[in-house]
């Protein structure tokens, strides 16, 4: 019992580590995905004017590892990680869909036309109904979905070079052999 | 004197202001024919937690995911499904955390007990630290009465004390 002195700064010291852990690395803005391991919503979209073929369900049940990429002309963070598609893309190894996510079609469109183009087939989400089926909160998100079309990950904003390294990469490869 | 009783009415005004800001900004872009069923809807969307702004209900936020939310729960509500089946489409698609009163089960079990574990704990700990230190008091009754030995040496040192002044 002599201790006992201790035990306040014990229990400061705990609260205290607790909270620095939750501050440094805990992110509250990424909410658990519910759908991870589960299988794709249906849906059916028509593509972003003269970009590429529309998306459907099946599209993303092709036998192979693909990324649905939900993006916006008016996302400014999508910006950030769109040269990483766009190297993806050429590589080859992978191929990506678009979700465009209530954007205006022209907008969308321009903004490819702008950018590049980093996707094999576009989907058009006007009213954000697609979205909220795969339960996106957010641009960009993006779902790596297996070859059955379940979704194996979600990385919720803009692909950062870890993402890449530890979550994509790793997984395309390991599907090609 | 006079301005503290100026302080209580001031207080009172303010807070009526902000009550009435508060209730005043619901957000209303489209109203289901039947009164009872957008009251439902209402009510179901205030339990709904905006994953945009998280700690508010879709309810009382202008996200624009808050928007499309509200009116996925008027459509539900529409289309006839119960209080329960409206959450578990959102449930379904957000997961718990898209409600605002967590539902009592394994995973947070924590989240609710923890707080009882803890109250519980502090009680215990108070018990034992009063009992402590009230222990001589009660227990005792205070210092032990002198033994007839000792008082007969009580008494001759203070015999002797006596003498010594005289």
């Amino acid at each position: 019992m002599r201790l006992g002195f201790l035990a306040p700064v014990l229990t400061f010291a705990v609260i205290a580590a607790v909270m620095a852990y939750a501050l440094f690395f805990l992110n509250p803005k990424e909410i658990p995905s519910e759908l991870v391991s589960k299988p794709a919503p249906e849906f059916k979209l028509d593509p972003v004017p003269d970009y590429g073929p529309g998306l459907e369900t099946a599209h993303v049940k092709g036998g192979k590892i693909t990324l649905l990429n939900v993006f916006a002309s008016w996302c400014v963070a999508c910006m950030v990680e769109h040269p990483t598609l766009m190297e993806l893309s050429k590589g080859g190894k992978v191929e990506i869909f678009g979700l465009n996510y209530k954007d205006k079609p022209d907008a969308a469109a321009k903004w490819l036309g702008k950018h590049g183009d980093p996707y094999s087939r576009t989907g058009m989400d006007l009213n954000g109904r697609v979205g909220i089926n795969f339960g996106v909160y957010g641009v960009p998100e993006t779902f790596i979905m297996g070859p059955d079309g379940t979704i194996i990950d979600k990385i919720i904003g803009p692909i950062t070079e870890k993402d890449l390294k530890t979550r994509i990469l790793p997984r395309i490869q390991g599907s090609d052999s | 004197m006079f301005r503290t009783r100026l302080i209580l009415p001031i207080l009172l005004l303010l807070g009526s202001f902000f009550l009435a800001f508060s209730a005043g900004a619901v957000f209303v872009e489209e109203r289901l024919p039947d009164p009872a069923e957008e009251k439902r809807a209402r009510d179901i969307a205030d339990g709904i937690r905006c994953l945009v702004c998280q700690n508010q209900s879709i309810m009382d936020s202008n996200a624009d995911l808050a928007k499309d939310l509200r009116a996925v729960v008027r459509e539900r509500v529409a289309a006839g499904d119960s209080d329960d089946q409206v959450r578990d489409f959102l449930v379904v698609r957000y997961g718990d955390w898209v409600l605002l009163n967590p539902p009592f089960k394994m995973r947070t079990l924590i989240l609710w007990l923890g707080p009882l574990v803890v109250f519980v704990f502090a009680a215990i700990a108070t018990i034992l630290f009063l009992r402590r230190r009230a222990a001589p008091a009660v227990g005792q009754g205070g210092p032990a009465p002198l033994s007839a030995e000792e008082k007969a040496d009580l008494e001759k040192l203070l015999a002797d004390d006596e003498k010594d002044k005289t």
